[in-house]
């Protein structure tokens, strides 16, 4: 099958007082039809800037110096987004690919109510009669779980972070879009209310089959809604792989560091670690391998080049010299062997 | 068993709100023994955060009483007063505004130091300091003295409000959210230093945290409480809060912990 | 300095006092009245030619400029202190302090300054430079402390100072190295601005004759422009347009210097 969307060597970098920044640095990456891809990685690491960057919404100072974001568009031609005209990217947008961005709850304008916002969406992309446009909301909020009657008409206020958070997914979904992009999804939610958003998701996806690439700093989260795991250090993937792969089988060191940095909520107290210092400016960053100065295992060749993403499994790959070996990893207790 | 340090008996926060009355606390009662740490979970809105502060004497509750070994604290005065403030202090949750942006570190270390005499002398305020940089795994010290919070990661300004805790030898730090806003990877070592401190120091702890998880890992020797809209819903040890738990809301919020084991998550059968 | 406009300025401003205060070492204070010499224009030996009263205009200029400048100054420090010092105890301390603080102000407010100046002028002489900057001060300082006010509101709510609250470390400590220093460029701002005006209010009295004519200032030689007719001829034009610049190069001067105070002032901004 053919990808959706093809990421070949993004490059964003940001224009500061102290001189460019390059935030993402050479990503690429396949995003098939109805597949779900997690971006994994912590402050700093890029994947925010990455998420913005697909749809061409980075702010002013942030430029694409190279890349290319090619998108298999739904009569099958292949276009490269960021050379789209702004017309042409006004079109795709909403109705080919959609964004929820971090913080949503925020993003709803308070002066307005829900309805009035979310028709304002589908016009601002498409002539429509009211009445398809009432039928159109109501048909997908009922599909995030929340009742039309209640909801429309109220305030942004007037609901919960929950339920704000599933109307921005509702929005997204106005146009029936093949892609959908999510930042930090359930970041300042409530537990339950993300356990919610959560099986709302997973729900979605079901039914509607779009493609789905989610931003997080939390892992647990990528084991729950994703099919494809990316963790992201210093503005580059360095690991790549299916779910089972990366939460079995990971071998690159940063992302064994972030597993064993999950507290388990199952089992007897473990003994945990986390990972030593810090990430490296991006102002500044060194040669070799960026994880270098926090790696147990690094040896001398990791100051010499940075390293690539290297075939590790069938689908599977890293950049490291000296990935971790694949043992058998010690989930709650029980041997998870490699299937 | 050592007479517990704080009691909060029957404390209550009511206050008016448009909607009539909102009993953000209700009824809490706990004991902070020394030494020991005691864990406070809840979702937003579960008055977690309000019963904290007024366990700290930041809010004064509007019924019940706060116990600071045996006396109600409204009615410390002179240096009761003082001795309860020097021992009892508080982290905050969010590590960019708890510190004083135009202070070095040395500065926000020092003023507690100076103002309550723990050290004399311009000497030993520095080397004070410097220990106290150590205890919080900011090493080498001397790298961190003259910075100022802008140059620091949230991380090690969480580790500078930890110090400045310390400053005036505490009893018992209570902790609100104080890894909420740190990296996964980094929250960890705060607590492993937290944890240090209550072994080397005897510090007692009460963390409030919306996270299960962190609860259980910080205080598996001491124990939990759970609180839902004001009410305190389970209390006890953590082991037994986690693995057995009671109340209906505790098992709701262990069963919304997403797990990082992919096939336990998803019953089907993933084919990547 | 980053700001070149904010370096210029102070250049400017440092040119101006220097001139006004070590200049007047190098020429007579006192110039002799000649009647042969009135109105002449720019020569060599009188630069800005002469007045009305055939005295040199550069010469009035170089020592006209320390009376202003000064009262200048001590207007703007003396309604700066009170307002600092008032503005934040009242905001800090709340409760009957700050309501007698603000009723204060308030009616301070509602005076009419140019009025009660009229009423003065008429009942003393204002001749003492020192008079006059606590005259001026006395009206600019309830604007700057309902501002300082404001802002020292909100920085007592900063996690920061709740900490520091926590460390006992006492009001005044609270205030004075909390919560100001974070005011800094604020206050400086303010300073400027109020001396701006105070100068403003000076050279407008000299010009109205509310404040009688005891040496050559600027606002004088504006006054004596004025009623001498030296705006209606083209000879006499440097007489009025002397002192015209000169105040007008000394507000640009420190109002564009403040460009460069966020920078001095903000360790964010000192260093990367």
């Amino acid at each position: 099958m053919k990808p959706i969307l093809s990421v070949r060597d993004l490059a964003v970098e940001y224009r500061t007082a102290a001189g460019p920044v390059r935030a993402v640095r050479g990503v690429s990456f396949d995003v098939h039809p109805g597949e779900s891809l997690a971006l994994i990685g912590e402050s700093g690491c890029g994947k925010t800037t990455l998420g913005l960057a697909l749809l061409r919404l980075l702010p002013a100072p942030a430029s694409t110096p190279s890349g290319e974001v090619l998108y298999r568009r739904r009569d099958g031609e292949v276009v490269d987004l960021l050379r789209l005209g702004r017309e042409e990217l006004r079109r795709f947008r909403w109705s080919e690919a959609a964004m929820v961005f971090q913080g949503s709850m925020n993003s709803l304008n308070p002066l307005l109510p829900v309805r009035d916002q979310m028709r304002d969406t589908v016009l601002a992309h498409r002539r429509m009669p009211a009445a398809e446009i009432r039928r159109l909301t109501e048909d997908v909020l009922r599909k995030v779980r929340l009742d039309p009657a209640r909801v429309l008409a109220a305030y942004p206020h007037e609901l919960s972070g929950g339920m704000k958070q599933r109307v921005l997914i509702a929005m997204s979904l106005l146009l029936d879009p093949q892609v959908l992009v999510l930042d930090e999804p359930t970041t300042a939610l409530d537990i339950r209310t993300q356990r919610a958003i959560v099986d709302v998701l997973r729900e979605l996806r079901e039914r509607l089959g779009f493609a789905m690439i989610f931003v997080s700093h939390d892992l647990p989260l990528a084991a729950e809604l994703a099919d494809r795991v990316a963790t992201m250090y210093a503005g580059r993937i360095i690991e790549l792989g299916g779910v089972r792969d990366i939460f079995y089988r990971p071998r690159h060191p940063y992302t064994v560091g972030l597993l064993d940095a999950v507290p388990p909520i199952v089992g007897d107290l473990p003994a945990l670690v986390s990972i030593p210092g810090g990430p490296p400016s991006l102002l500044d960053l060194p040669v070799g391998c960026p994880f270098r100065s926090r790696c147990a295992h690094a040896q001398d060749d990791c100051a010499a080049a940075e390293p690539g993403l290297e075939q590790v499994g069938v689908v599977h790959t890293a950049a490291c010299y000296h990935i971790v070996p694949a043992d058998r990893r010690v989930i709650r207790g029980e041997d998870v062997t490699n299937a | 068993m050592p007479d517990p340090l704080i009691v909060l008996d029957r404390v209550s926060h009511v206050f008016a709100g448009r909607s009539g009355q909102t009993r953000a606390v209700d009824e809490v009662s706990l004991e902070l023994e020394p030494g020991k740490v005691l864990c406070l979970v809840g979702e937003s809105g579960s008055g977690k955060t309000t019963t904290a502060r007024i366990a700290a004497g930041l809010t004064r509750p509007t019924a019940g009483t706060v116990r600071f070994q045996g006396t109600d604290i409204r009615s410390l005065t002179g240096d009761a007063a003082t001795g309860f403030r020097r021992a009892v202090q508080y982290i905050h949750q969010d590590p960019y505004s708890s510190l004083n942006p135009v202070r070095d570190v040395f500065g926000t270390l020092a003023a507690p130091l100076r103002r309550h005499r723990v050290v004399r002398g311009r000497e030993e305020v520095r080397r004070r300091a410097l220990e106290l940089l150590t205890d919080v795994d900011l090493t080498p010290p001397e790298n961190f003295l003259g910075k100022y919070p802008h140059q620091l990661s949230g991380g090690q300004r969480q580790r500078v409000a930890v110090a400045r805790a310390l400053t005036l030898a505490p009893r018992l730090i209570i902790a609100d959210e104080a890894t909420s806003m740190l990296d996964v990877s980094i929250r960890i070592s705060l607590l492993n230093v937290l944890l240090r401190l209550r072994d080397d120091r005897g510090v007692a702890f009460l963390f409030i945290t919306h996270d299960l998880a962190l609860a259980k890992y910080f205080g598996w020797h001491g124990t939990t409480a759970v609180m839902h809209e004001g009410r305190l819903v389970e209390h006890g040890p953590t082991p037994r809060v986690i693995n057995e738990p009671a109340h209906e809301y505790t098992q709701a919020l262990l069963a919304a912990i997403p797990l990082p084991d992919p096939d336990r998550a998803r019953p089907r059968a993933a084919s990547w | 300095m980053r700001s070149k406009a904010g370096f210029a300025g102070f250049v400017v401003f440092a040119a101006l006092v220097l001139i006004a205060v070590v200049g007047p070492l190098f020429t007579p204070s006192h110039l002799a009245t000649d009647m042969t010499a009135v109105y002449l224009p720019p020569s060599g030996s009188h630069l800005l030619g002469t007045d009305s009263e055939g005295r040199d205009i550069a010469v009035q200029m170089i020592n006209g400029g320390r009376p202003v400048i000064l009262v200048g100054l001590l207007a703007g420090a003396i309604s700066t202190l009170i307002a600092i010092v008032f503005g934040s105890l009242g905001a800090y301390l709340g409760g009957w302090v700050d309501s007698a603080i603000v009723s204060v102000t308030d009616i301070v407010l509602t005076v009419p300054q140019i009025v009660l100046l009229a009423v003065l002028a008429s009942l003393y002489t204002l001749d003492s430079p020192w008079v006059l900057a606590v005259l001026l001060g006395a009206f600019a300082w309830p604007y700057l402390l309902r501002s300082v006010r404001a802002q020292v509101l909100s920085l007592k709510e900063r996690e920061y100072v709740e900490a520091a609250r926590l460390l006992d470390l006492g009001t005044p400590h609270i205030l004075f190295r909390e919560i100001l220093p974070n005011m800094a460029t604020f206050i400086m701002m303010n300073f400027v601005v109020t001396m701006t005006n105070a100068i403003y209010a000076l050279v407008g009295l000299y010009f109205l004759g509310l404040a009688p004519i005891v040496d050559d200032n600027w606002g004088a030689m504006l006054n004596k422009a004025w009623t001498r007719g030296a705006v209606f001829y083209s000879d006499s034009l440097f007489y009025v347009l002397a002192p015209v610049i000169a105040i007008s190069l000394l507000q640009l001067s420190l109002v564009t210097m403040t460009r460069s105070f966020e920078e001095i002032l903000n360790p964010r901004l000192r260093q990367s």
